[in-house]
């Protein structure tokens, strides 16, 4: 073999490092990271009879991937990959910092409390529909989350929108066709707003790469326009007040893991392209459109929280929970700065892994009790210790109470309206924590009232009150060891430098 | 160079009729129909811009981005059309419940 002297030296060196370290650094983990759950989708529908091992290999696999990405992200930095070779103009290409490691790395973690959720939730005939599609929508999700091409992040959208409905069409009965029809429309109206404004892009900067994007862009007519129709389609499918009339019928007549998997990761995902576009290509905008976005989270946070408060059901309240929890999100946008992007993202990060459980949750106590009536809840809380640790648990950090990831993101918050003089946004901060304790407590309550059992409850596979549990212990934590996951966030400095 | 803009407006014409009949229509094939105009006008809109000047060959790429995008548009037409029959099958009706405002 005749190796240029460069290479050959090069080849010499790698070989002394050990084999472990030459895998995890050789791989191009960013592409086995789309590609393994697609093929694992297609593996679930071509063999339903193994699917549910096929499904819980894969998220596995998933996880080790993620791992071996941060590992790759953390040696050399900010990742690029020219799919097929082509490169930027013409081609797509893939990119990964922090920002998108956070993202692929909590919807792997709450994908794996899913899968193994599902895998005792489901019936044969259900679980057969269930696994390729949520594969399918995992794969939708990192390629998303890895995507620096603003049609393929379209193409994402409309493949992750479309698994979505089919999974809230699962559920049996006319409501949750009526939720999944009505949510169908909701996604293709946004998704085609975001094409619109695709196409305005396109024709003024002849790009569709963001990074090049955002070295050609400037102010013209024609980007206000694109500006405003992506941020509206994007707007729409993140269910931002007053846009979010759609979200607590679909989140809660679909099955318990779906549910869990809709309100942790589906609206996160159109709200890191926004995020991320807002932080690339967006910021001519100026400050009037930030404005508009805080205000509108304002509104969803106290709005969400007293119709939370409202609710009847159990699985109501949760996702009326969500929309509260998502206008948190934005309060970001108007304060701008390096640690309000951190404690936006950190509670995101917390309200995906603290809502998966809660629907979790709430899927046990309906699994039990075969309704989810708050009023009526006494009976079948009690038989389910763990469950309703699990909810309380999860609770504190929706009521952003230390310690756990909520009061960690609301701190960075709150410390970033100080910093930049704008208070009225902490105070927002505040009166949504209030909300969510009165929310969180209106259930948790029903456990300290004596109530003689009305029917004979049905057993709880042990799995699934366990899962529900480990996820609201994941959420402590990240209250805990917060360091780690704010130092992952740096990589490539998504959110530009200084403080 | 201005017939290309005359394409263009056009298609957003199309997109607007298409999400007026969206929100209008109670019937789901006319809502189904309509997202199909919406679409349509965003693939004439972006066909349009592809030539940007005469005598210059359009741009290759938006006519990816329009066969991607119908690929895009069937496949979630024919979802909306099994979801339909299924719902008519459930509830005997083609039309979405009316919801209390929330």
């Amino acid at each position: 073999m005749n190796f240029p002297t460069g290479a050959g030296t090069d080849h010499c060196k790698r070989m002394k490092l050990l084999p472990m370290e030459l895998i995890l650094g050789e791989v191009p983990w960013i592409v086995v990271l789309i590609i393994l759950p697609l093929t694992g989708g297609m593996a679930c529908f071509l063999f339903p009879t193994i699917s549910k091992s096929l499904g819980l290999l894969t998220s596995l696999a998933v996880i080790s991937c993620v791992w071996g990405l941060g590992w790759q992200l953390e040696e050399d930095g900010a990742q690029r990959y020219a799919i097929g070779g082509w490169g930027a103009p013409l081609g797509i290409d893939l990119y990964a910092d922090g920002l998108s490691l956070v993202m692929v790395a909590v919807a792997a973690l709450v994908g794996l409390g899913i899968s193994v959720y599902s895998s005792s939730y489901f019936r044969r005939d259900k679980a057969n529909h269930f696994w390729p599609l949520w594969l399918f929508l995992c794969g939708a999700l990192n390629a998303l989350f890895l995507s620096s091409d603003i049609f393929n992040l379209y193409v994402t959208l409309e493949l992750l929108g479309l698994t979505a409905v089919a999974l809230v069409a699962l559920a049996d009965g006319s409501e949750a066709l009526t939720s999944a029809m009505r949510y169908l429309l909701i996604n293709l109206m946004g998704s085609l707003f975001y094409l619109l404004g695709v196409a305005f892009l396109y024709h003024s900067f002849g790009s569709l790469d963001i990074a090049i994007l955002a070295q050609r862009v400037e102010p013209s007519p024609a980007v206000w326009a694109a500006v405003g129709l992506i941020s509206a389609g994007l707007l729409l499918k993140t269910a931002l007040f007053p846009m979010h009339f759609w979200l607590p019928a679909a989140h809660a007549s679909a099955p318990a893991p779906v549910s869990a998997l809709l309100s942790a990761l589906v609206v996160k995902a159109s709200f890191y392209i926004l995020l991320r576009m807002w932080l690339e290509i967006f910021p001519i905008v100026g400050i009037s459109f930030a404005q508009l976005l805080g205000l509108l989270g304002s509104a969803a946070v106290l709005w969400g929280g007293i119709q939370a408060l409202r609710q009847t059901r159990l699985k109501l309240l949760v996702a009326y929970s969500t929309v509260s929890q998502l206008g948190y999100l934005f309060l970001a946008f108007p304060l701008g700065m390096s640690i309000a992007w951190k404690g936006a993202l950190y509670m995101l990060l917390s309200h995906a892994v603290a809502k998966a459980a809660m629907f979790m949750a709430a899927g046990n106590i309906l699994a039990a009790g075969g309704h989810d009536r708050i009023a009526d809840l006494s009976s079948i809380t009690q038989r389910l210790p763990l469950t309703l640790t699990a909810f309380s648990l999860a609770g504190i950090s929706i009521m952003g109470l230390p310690p756990s990831g909520g009061f960690i993101a609301k701190w960075l918050l709150l410390e970033a309206s100080i910093q930049s003089g704008q208070w009225w946004w902490g105070a927002i901060l505040l009166l949504g924590g209030l909300l969510a304790a009165a929310y969180v407590f209106r259930v948790v309550s029903h456990v300290f009232t004596q109530a003689e059992a009305t029917h004979e409850a049905r057993e709880v596979p042990a799995r699934m009150e366990w899962t529900a549990l480990v996820l609201a212990l994941v959420v402590i934590f990240l209250g805990v060891f917060a360091s780690w996951p704010l130092a992952m966030m740096e990589i490539g400095s998504p959110f530009g430098g200084g403080s | 160079m201005s017939y290309v803009y005359l394409y263009a407006l056009l298609g957003v014409g199309l997109f607007v009729l298409g999400l007026n009949a969206l929100i209008v229509h109670a019937h789901l094939m006319r809502k189904i129909l309509a997202v199909n105009v919406m679409s349509t006008g965003v693939f004439l809109v972006l066909v349009a811009l592809s030539s940007r000047n005469e005598g210059i060959l359009p741009d290759p790429v938006p006519h990816a981005m329009v066969i991607t995008g119908i690929v895009v548009s069937v496949s979630a037409t024919a979802l909306a059309l099994i979801l339909m029959l299924k719902l008519n099958r459930a509830t005997g009706k083609n039309e979405l419940p009316d919801r209390s405002r929330d």
